[in-house]
């Protein structure tokens, strides 16, 4: 099955691209993921203050700045993986860095 | 063939409903992937059993039978709909397997039913439910009826709970040795809330109790090497040896005043022999600490004979495996009377003042006893007020004004 997970925290640190690229956690991560099968894709979410978001209701186009949710913990990045059921996608989750510091959340594609 | 009486057709077929309902539906489950089928086909199989049974008799192995009934359901009802890939492949499986198995050893699927039911990824009162519905085979209005829900609303969660299974890929096996300490914690909490549900119950919620009994038994029967299994079996069976002395005409009878000859020493009996085939396992927990407790109450003579010192001791060690402040209001009793009345009296003060339990009847409750004890009586009546607003049944009420009046 197809996961994606939702990475999130609550930005009060946000290492840089290159911490990220040398952190040895993350680097078991993706260890992992490839020998999984590899990811989908996936990407890294700038800050949420850099975040706006669109609706439209009765036709008509509205942009608000920030986030689409009033929550303490935001997305911050997702990942597109192949696992064999839930169990194994949360042990995957689990390995991410963010779920120690945020929480990953786990979310079946519609396939 | 000749005609089975159906009062014996009637009683062979609650027996198998009572014994062999979680296994035809998690053997089904296991063959189709489809919950919903399994549910319906199992159904439908009791269903037939009825009329079959009193026509041909009771079959040697109605398990067995039920199983085969209920698998030939479904192999009919695929066949009506097959739509998807899915469902070919589904019904290519169910039209592999054997009609009878052929040897006495089915294996059971029931473990891997329990383990998905009680999955951390399905909201807990819905592993509740699905728990009571494929494996205790309760109705959805009798589930509903006992956690005094409406029957739509029990329905949606059941129906939301199953497709949370097969939507988000919750696999249905019992879980590898890395997950299966916490995982078993989830299934024993399922089944102890089952039981408990029941415990202080008068009425149809009584059946409960029972269900959660029954459920213990199978899962320690599945799994005989798991100590906290007869842990928690055992604990049941101690408490529920006690019921029936709790209430004397709607009001709460306290331990000490119990009448002990009330007590079923048969389950008594049971229970500790149950406690210390898990204690001679060596592997300690929470449910084993609990029991030990309550054997200890339960195999005292009298009230004045319980080993109070060995009590403050399971408490403090069950505080360790598992902290609460409801713990720590227990150890302060059994210490209040191994070392003395003031002695406890300071640890409920110092649990009082932390706020951990506010709003916690037990609290003031304790306190006034305590007090009372000591003769400290206006105190005593503050506190029996205090725990009077809060108290939330009944007895418990009824029990707490009778003390204020006698103060």
């Amino acid at each position: 099955m197809k996961y994606v997970f939702l990475i999130c925290d609550d930005e009060t640190t946000s290492p840089s691209m290159e911490e990220i690229r040398t952190d040895p956690a993350f680097q078991a991560y993706d260890t992992e993921v490839d020998r999984r099968g590899g990811s989908f894709g996936g990407a890294r979410l700038r800050p949420v203050a850099a975040a706006t978001t669109v609706r439209v209701r009765d036709g008509e186009t509205m942009v608000s700045d920030g986030p689409f949710a009033e929550t303490k913990d935001f997305v911050g990045g997702i990942d597109i993986v192949e696992c064999a059921d839930l169990d194994d996608a949360l042990a995957l989750a689990a390995l991410h860095p963010y779920a120690s510091r945020g929480c990953i959340e786990v979310r079946p594609v519609w396939e | 063939m000749g005609v089975t009486a159906p009062e014996t057709v009637r009683a062979a077929v609650d027996a198998a409903y009572r014994d062999e309902w979680g296994q035809v539906v998690a053997t089904l489950i296991g063959l189709t992937g489809n919950w919903d089928v399994a549910e319906d086909c199992a159904q439908e199989a009791f269903a037939a059993a009825l009329a079959t049974w009193t026509r041909d008799g009771v079959p040697s192995r109605p398990g067995a039978w039920l199983t085969t009934a209920a698998r030939h359901r479904a192999i009919d009802q695929l066949r009506r709909d097959t739509t998807g890939a899915a469902k070919v492949r589904q019904l290519a499986v169910l039209e592999r397997v054997p009609n009878e198995p052929e040897s006495e050893e089915i294996p059971d699927e029931r473990l891997r039913l329990i383990f998905t039911c009680c999955h951390p990824a399905l909201p807990f009162q819905a592993r509740v439910a699905l728990t009571l519905r494929t494996l205790a085979g309760l109705s959805t209005g009798e589930i509903a009826k006992a956690f005094l829900t409406a029957e739509p609303t029990m329905a949606q969660r059941l129906v939301r709970a199953k497709r949370k299974i097969v939507e988000a890929g919750i696999p249905y096996r019992v879980p590898p040795a890395e997950l299966l300490p916490r995982r078993l914690t989830a299934v024993l909490a399922v089944l102890y809330l089952i039981f408990n549900e029941g415990y202080d119950e008068q009425d149809g919620r009584r059946a409960l109790a029972a269900e959660g009994i029954h459920l213990a038994r199978t899962l320690a029967r599945l799994m005989p090497g798991e100590p906290e299994v007869r842990g928690l079996l055992a604990l049941m069976l101690l408490l529920e040896a006690r019921r029936a002395s709790r209430t004397v005409d709607g009001v709460l009878v306290t331990l000490e005043d119990q009448d002990r000859s009330r007590w079923d020493h048969a389950l008594i009996a049971e229970g500790v022999a149950t406690l210390d085939e898990a204690l001679a396992m060596r592997r300690f927990g929470p449910y084993q600490v609990q029991a030990a407790i309550a054997a200890c109450h339960a195999t005292a003579p009298d009230a004045d004979a319980t080993d109070w010192p060995q009590i403050a001791a399971l408490y403090a060690e069950l505080a360790r495996l598992a902290p609460s402040p409801v713990v720590d209001l227990s150890r302060a009793v059994a210490i209040a009377m191994a070392e003395g009345i003031s002695v406890g009296l300071a640890l409920v003060d110092e649990l009082a003042e932390s706020g951990r339990l506010d709003g916690y009847y037990l609290l003031p409750a304790t306190r006034a006893d305590l007090l009372r004890r000591e003769g400290r009586l206006t105190e005593a009546a503050t506190a029996y007020e205090e725990a009077l607003e809060l108290a939330p049944t009944d007895p418990e009420r009824r029990y707490l004004k009778a003390r204020l009046c006698s103060l």
